[in-house]
């Protein structure tokens, strides 16, 4: 693949930034998803407003060939609503938990947004023409008296500016008791899967009114409920495998070949615990938060609190690689706990070669791990550093007692900036970081 | 506590994240029974071990000089700490594993699933590591059902005392701990005392958010929650039953 490489052989440099520079920031306005389309053309954000907004790429300008086009805005709709269940009184939440995107197949985009109840297959399609002439509507479209019409013309389509339309083709509702905290759109491209607290689903997208249940992790007695599920994936290429991973840190893959109900899994992983490192939170922080699979679909990637795993899918006794996100925490888990960071779920990410890894921290940080040359680097996404094609410079953390210049101490980190969202491009070095209500867009320095 | 404040969350309660606290509470809730019954065990001890030595010392009055004297109680606490054992119903067994010692006697019933237990003297403030071999939570897994919401159910109850019972495997220990504190050169000290760094980590955990656990029990009433001590309540009369 032409220009992907390892995130560490390039100089990541800042390109823009969206939203607002207010201090005092709306609780809506935070991003709650972040998603680049198949292409990369398209970069999806998804917020706790329930809204989605839809980035493009726009081609690079003749002025300025040296840097690569920048992504600006392309559709934004309200995805979802708050609602109340009258059943349970209870509140359903806004808050868009996922975003994925479908394969193109036409010159429409689609996408499937989710929040805790919900899932909603939106069309985002182009309009640059209008008909016009109409027999039965005048210029300001209202209705003409049919008796008053002595002759008939055809309509001609004219050019109008351009105008993207999201529409919502189906919805998917009340498949699910729990709250949804995954979606994954199958190698079919027919179907997919939603993954609830203890249940996940295998939908058809032409089908909203029925779903197959495929894994249910429920105990008869809710009391003996000692794990539940935190994410599900489908596999990139076999469209009969899927994983799912669980509060307990463990993974399954299941094959939906074997049975109708994948209750049973067919791999199971599971790293052994580290005695010596128990504590009260060793439960919470072995939690895992995201699975990805590579591209490639040999490995798999989780993320527990504090290190993401790298999983070869041939061997379930334990990852093959683990990468450390922020070991100077281990100390703190108890204000953690306190302030309940320690219950933030991070994500993490592949870049298109599989060859590096992302994933955030506090402070506004993001951590990248090259697999190949195990270098790792931290960089900030902040307004300090936002100047056009600015450098990123490393940062980092000191854990010992004297702390060096440019490093930051453990205590003056800031938890309330966490990124918990990121993504990157399938194909260029081009990474989206969600920090808060902002979105921050990196490039590699093209030299 | 978190759990309260969830129910009162938009979307309702967090399943997840509930599960994971009540895993938090389940965890303090097993150090605060452990320091509750390591206290209550050890006062019955300690008064029965000071009646046989009293006894002892008034037999021989005049053979023995200080030192001796020292010796002779260790020596006689130490069997009659065996001959306790032996009197003591099925709860009272010991923990020794790994290290051969001659606590190796005295087990009847080795609990393989104990781990490196951390003892913190309330009244001291001294936090000592003895060194088991497995942690003692996860051997409680199958018994200790963890809720979210908790219930003091009759079937409850009895799965904890189940739970009480394989925590008095680890008490053995802890008792064994104090009796060295106290006199250092009494014989039956069969365990290692080393630093590891779950101390530091139980230090620090103690210190900030735990800082109860440090106090008073009264202090650590409010830390637990009220469901925690609700079903703290029957432990506690079932230990005095015996």
């Amino acid at each position: 693949m032409a220009g992907v490489a390892s995130g560490n052989d390039f100089q990541w440099c800042f390109s823009q930034v969206k939203g607002a520079i207010d201090e005092d920031v709306a609780e809506a306005d935070i991003i709650s998803t972040v998603e680049f389309n198949y292409s990369g053309e398209l970069l999806a954000t998804g917020d706790k407003g329930g809204r989605v907004v839809i980035f493009q790429h726009e081609q690079e300008s003749k002025n300025r060939p040296h840097l690569r086009g920048e992504y600006n805005v392309y559709s934004t709709f309200q995805s979802h609503e708050p609602e109340f269940d009258y059943l349970k009184s209870l509140e359903i939440e806004e808050k868009i938990n996922k975003i994925r995107w479908l394969p193109q197949q036409n010159a429409a985009h689609f996408l499937l947004s989710t929040n805790d109840k919900t899932i909603k297959l939106w069309k985002i399609s182009e309009r640059d023409k209008r008909a016009d002439g109409y027999n039965l509507k005048d210029e300001d479209g209202r209705l003409r008296d049919p008796f008053r019409i002595s002759s008939l013309r055809v309509p001609v389509l004219m050019p109008m500016d351009l105008m993207v339309e999201a529409s919502p083709r189906r919805i998917f509702a009340n498949a699910h008791t729990y709250h949804i905290n995954s979606i994954s759109v199958n190698s079919d491209h027919e179907t997919y899967l939603s993954a609830d607290d203890l249940r996940i689903n295998l939908w058809h997208l032409e089908i909203t009114d029925r779903s197959f249940n495929i894994v249910d992790i429920k105990p008869a007695n809710m009391e003996e409920l000692t794990e539940v599920i935190t994410a599900a994936e489908c596999h990139p290429h076999q469209c009969n495998v899927f994983v799912y991973s669980s509060s307990k840190g463990t993974i399954r893959l299941c094959d939906m070949r074997a049975a109708a109900l994948c209750d049973r899994h067919s791999k199971f992983f599971e790293e052994p615990e580290d005695p010596s490192s128990r504590s009260f939170f060793s439960e919470i922080i072995s939690s895992i938060s995201d699975v990805k699979f590579s591209h490639s679909g040999r490995y798999m990637m989780t993320r527990d609190y504090l290190s993401v795993k790298v999983w070869d899918l041939n061997m379930e006794n334990r990852p093959v690689e683990t990468y450390q996100v922020h070991e100077y925490l281990r100390s703190k888990l108890c204000s953690l706990y306190e302030n309940d960071c320690i219950f933030d779920k991070f994500e993490c990410c592949w870049n298109g070669s599989d060859s590096a890894i992302m994933t955030g921290s506090y402070n506004n940080f993001f951590r990248m791990f090259d697999r190949n040359t195990r270098r790792d680097i931290t960089l900030e996404a902040s307004r300090e550093s936002s100047k056009p094609r600015a450098t990123l410079k490393p940062r980092k953390v000191s854990t010992g007692g004297k702390r060096k210049k440019d490093e930051i101490s453990v205590d003056s980190l800031d938890f309330n900036k966490k990124i918990l969202h990121t993504a990157w491009h399938p194909k260029d070095n081009v990474i989206a970081v969600a920090a808060t209500n902002n979105l921050y867009i990196f490039q590699d320095k093209i030299n | 506590m978190k759990i309260h404040n969830s129910r009162t969350q938009r979307g309702g309660i967090k399943l997840h994240k509930n599960l994971l606290v009540s895993y938090v509470l389940r965890n303090a809730r097993q150090v605060y029974i452990k320091e509750k019954y390591a206290e209550i065990y050890r006062m019955q001890q300690y008064e029965e071990v000071m009646t046989v030595c009293n006894e002892i010392q008034e037999l021989n009055p005049l053979d023995l000089d200080a030192e001796d004297a020292e010796e002779e109680r260790a020596a006689c606490c130490g069997e009659d700490f065996q001959r306790g054992k032996e009197q003591e119903p099925a709860y009272y067994r010991s923990c020794c594993m790994e290290a051969p010692s001659p606590c190796d006697q005295l087990s009847v019933n080795i609990n393989t699933h104990c781990n490196t237990t951390t003892v913190l003297d309330l009244d001291t403030h001294v936090v000592t590591t003895v060194d088991n071999g497995y942690i003692h939570q996860d051997c409680c897994c199958d018994t200790f059902q963890c809720a979210p919401s908790a219930q003091s159910s009759a079937k409850k109850r009895k799965m904890d005392f189940s739970y009480c019972t394989s925590d008095f495997d680890e008490l053995q220990d802890f008792t064994t701990t104090r009796k060295r504190l106290r006199r250092e050169d009494c014989l039956y000290s069969c365990q290692e005392f080393t630093e590891t760094s779950n101390i530091s980590t139980l230090i620090s955990i103690f210190g900030s958010g735990f800082s109860g656990l440090l106090s008073r029990q009264a202090d650590l009433e409010q830390i637990c929650s009220k469901q925690a001590l609700a079903g703290l309540g029957a432990w506690t009369r079932a230990i005095v039953a015996f």
